[in-house]
């Protein structure tokens, strides 16, 4: 299993290293833009990941709703937190960009609202898993899950329904959308990057997640063992 | 260019920050493993 582990993330390291460089050297550089443009190549891949990750956790909540399945539990938590760390990317990202270009770190439109939104709710649920003491706590956060997940459409269509400073979607926003090809290309190289890092990240927490769960079971049996803890007749 | 450097730079530094954070997890229910067999 380690030695998959090691394989697999030197890989992924290959491909993050061969993605940088197509959005940093080989990909042409924007006319309006500029340099700057290049954040692109990081910013949009995050957000897809995190999209997929959510997706996921929206998945196998509603499995973990249906079967009180563990492993789906644990996969739950795995994707939401380390979606949360992809949102937390495009969160960062994006003023980073915008300042040089639209001259303002920030602005309340729908795009940047949702994502900020989506951003907190997922932040909530890591919060809830976090603290609550409930047993019931798995199944109040996946319901959280659920619902929570409705806002990432949301955001996904923000900027085609609403007029908005982010600027309009550049694929699959009607005629005239699209880029250069190498563009396009160095986008796609980005985007599997982070998608087969994001993938060993998950399976580093669900591992984790599932030795906790293991752990916990095992610490309750022993509890209910001990002598002192039977119930007195 | 420095606010692609610092995107990018930023970026990383979020990865790694998560990563060591979850090293430290996994440490501590290592560490919480060892200490549950020893009693």
């Amino acid at each position: 299993m380690r030695r998959t582990f090691v394989i697999l993330a030197l890989l992924t390291l290959a491909l993050l290293t061969y993605a940088l460089y197509q959005g940093m050297v080989v990909a042409p550089t924007e006319q309006t833009m500029g340099e700057v443009q290049r954040i692109f190549y990081y910013h949009v891949p995050s957000a897809v990941t995190a999209f997929t990750l959510f997706l996921i956790n929206f998945a196998v909540s509603i499995v973990y709703l249906v079967g009180r399945s563990q492993r789906a539990d644990a996969l739950a938590v795995s994707t939401a937190e380390v979606g949360v760390v992809f949102c937390t990317v495009v969160l960062v990202t994006g003023p980073l960009w915008a300042r040089p270009v639209w001259g303002i770190w920030w602005t309340w439109d729908a795009r940047l609202t949702s994502t900020l939104l989506l951003w907190l709710i997922y932040v909530s649920y890591l919060i809830l898993r976090r603290y609550s003491t409930s047993g019931q706590t798995p199944v109040i956060a996946a319901v959280l899950a659920v619902f929570g997940f409705l806002d990432v459409p949301f955001v996904y269509l923000a900027n085609r329904l609403f007029r908005t400073q982010h600027p309009q979607p550049v694929y699959f926003g009607g005629p005239g959308s699209g880029a250069d090809p190498r563009m396009t290309y160095a986008l796609l190289m980005n985007m599997a990057a982070f998608f087969a890092f994001a993938a060993l990240v998950v399976w580093l927490r669900f591992r984790l997640e599932r030795a906790r769960q293991d752990f916990e079971e095992t610490q309750a049996l022993e509890a209910l063992l001990q002598p002192d803890a039977r119930s007195p007749r | 260019m420095k606010f692609l450097y610092a995107a990018y730079a930023a970026t990383w530094v979020i990865h790694i920050t998560y990563l060591a954070f979850l090293g430290r997890r996994y440490r501590r229910l290592r560490d919480e493993m060892q200490e549950f067999r020893k009693k």
